[in-house]
């Protein structure tokens, strides 16, 4: 049910900011571990799921009069398996170089949470319209966190971005071990979470004083 | 009726060593009783018989190939002939991969003074060391959660007690090896045949969520007290990654039937170690002063950091 105030800025940034599926809801992390030790990685797999989640919202807002609310859950899973088939197949047959960097992780887009979610809480409700807004602010939101993680891992791992020299040396090679995914992830959250408390108090006193 | 079930259990047994050894040491030709790896790069072959010392020495009669190559021939450092005279190592220029089968041919092999003829053995890891290699590679060396990154939401969200961790551990094990082995069925009789290959996606999500869906039904009928305490797990485990990610993995290398069942159930018995740990670890945190901005995930995936930097120590271990 879409509020009539919402207007499609609202849609949009919702996906980007307020609930952001890495740093907001915490969904689909396997990746945001996994292979986010370079920017160019975060890039593909944004791209890969904003394509997946752009074309499964499309399909489902198209669909969804036809579908009955008891079989929905295999009727999302089957459109967006489809698509991921799709996905793999191209980048598999004109980017067998990143195919190979993201490697099994293409396949598990089936798998993520908040393209499910997105189906059942957007999509199925809405026209057709705000649904694409949706799925691409969604999917713009996974890539920004993806990029992020991605860009403090490269730049601290290998003093590089997107694959330019920017420091000249290697900080801190402990950021290129594929363990490291886990503390960069965990001390992002860290500060985002203090930033919040932080600015919580300083609200508080303001409304004291 | 314990007896009878025992005398099963026995023959069971004695027939799981038989086909053991007999997939562990076969060769070709009649004159060769063993050929085995020592180590990385030394092939041990034992003749029946006492053999020619100049015939043995000369590096020429022996080639060393992979059988998925035959054209690749590995290079020869040395041959030495043991002073008993039947037994003989082949020392090669670089490590093999033990983990293929290699062919090893012997030309012209001379003793006594008689040429009789040439042979052509394959040499293999022993069946059930490579079993176990498969088992502990998906439990600890490649564990699935600390090594590959799979299956983190539901790692993540289950991890807060040692109950369900338990719980969830068992369910999820018993899943995953039914899972992979209907689409295991699926995938060698269905999909390899008629060249729909690309369908494997589609085909491996809707059996896992069927699986999940049929074991949940059939738990509920046969033992409710089972169901309540396991019921709600079943769900969860649909949506974590690594359900998906074995087939995945299973159709990529090709396994025979007991390799996939040895895969399945270590990536199984790996997610429930890591469940385990990451439980404890959380119990312990639950009474232990953290800043406030730590609390929750940040400090529960700084912990998995840490697992994951000793779970690398594991790495480059090999048991057989």
């Amino acid at each position: 049910m879409i509020n009539r105030e919402q207007t499609k800025t609202q849609i949009f940034l919702n996906g980007i900011l307020n609930e952001n599926p890495i740093f907001r809801l915490a969904l689909s992390m396997c990746p945001a571990v996994g292979i986010s030790t370079n920017v160019m990685n975060g890039i593909l797999m944004g791209i890969s799921v904003i394509f997946v989640q752009f074309c499964s919202s499309l399909t489902i807002s198209l669909i969804k009069d036809y579908i009955h609310p008891r079989i929905r859950i295999p009727t999302y899973t089957l459109t967006i398996a489809t698509w991921v088939t799709v996905t793999d197949l191209v980048l598999a047959a004109f980017f067998p170089v990143a195919y190979k960097a993201l490697g099994i992780f293409v396949r598990l887009i089936v798998v993520f949470c908040f393209i499910t979610c997105r189906l059942d809480v957007f999509a199925r409700k809405n026209p057709v319209f705000p649904s694409i807004v949706d799925a691409v602010g969604m999917g713009i939101g996974f890539m920004v966190g993806m990029i992020a993680i991605g860009g403090v891992r490269e730049l601290l791992g290998m003093g590089t971005l997107l694959g330019y020299d920017v420091l000249g040396f290697r900080p801190v090679l402990f950021f290129v071990l594929p363990a490291s995914g886990f503390f960069v992830v965990g001390f992002m959250m860290v500060i985002f979470n203090y930033t919040e408390l932080v600015y919580n108090r300083r609200r508080k006193q303001r409304n004291v004083s | 009726m314990t007896s009878l079930f025992n005398k099963k259990y026995i023959l069971f047994l004695l027939l799981l060593a038989f086909f053991l050894i007999i997939c562990g040491c076969k060769t070709e030709h009649r004159f060769i009783k063993k050929v085995s790896f020592k180590g990385n790069q030394i092939i041990e072959v034992i003749f029946a018989g006492k053999v020619d010392e100049r015939w043995a020495t000369t590096i020429s009669n022996f080639s060393v190939n992979e059988n998925t190559d035959p054209d690749i021939f590995l290079e020869i450092k040395s041959v030495f002939l043991k002073s008993n005279k039947s037994k003989l190592t082949i020392q090669m220029n670089e490590p093999l991969n033990t983990v293929n089968t290699h062919t090893l041919a012997i030309k012209n092999i001379i003793t006594e003074g008689k040429n009789i003829g040439t042979a052509l053995v394959n040499v293999k890891k022993l069946y059930f060391g490579y079993l176990i290699s498969i088992l502990m590679g998906a439990m600890l060396i490649q564990n699935y959660v600390f090594v590959k990154y799979l299956g983190l939401c539901v790692y993540l969200g289950v991890s807060k007690k040692k109950s369900t961790a338990m719980g969830m551990g068992v369910t999820f094990t018993i899943v995953t090896v039914f899972a992979t082995s209907i689409s295991w069925v699926l995938y060698q009789y269905v999909l390899k045949p008629y060249q729909l290959d690309f369908l494997q996606i589609i085909i491996f999500i809707g059996i896992v969520s069927l699986t999940v869906q049929g074991v949940d039904t059939i738990l509920r009928k046969v033992n409710p007290i089972l169901y309540k305490e396991f019921g709600v797990y079943l769900v969860l485990v649909i949506s974590s990654c690594l359900i998906l990610a074995v087939p995945l993995i299973m159709a990529a290398s090709n396994y025979n039937y007991l390799e996939c069942f040895m895969l399945s159930s270590g990536a199984g018995l790996g997610f429930w170690i890591a469940l385990f740990l990451m439980a404890c670890v959380r119990e312990r945190l639950e009474l232990a002063v953290i800043p406030p901005s730590y609390q929750g995930l940040p400090i529960a995936f700084i912990v998995s950091g840490l697992f994951a930097l000793s779970f690398m120590g594991f790495s480059g271990m090999s048991i057989f």
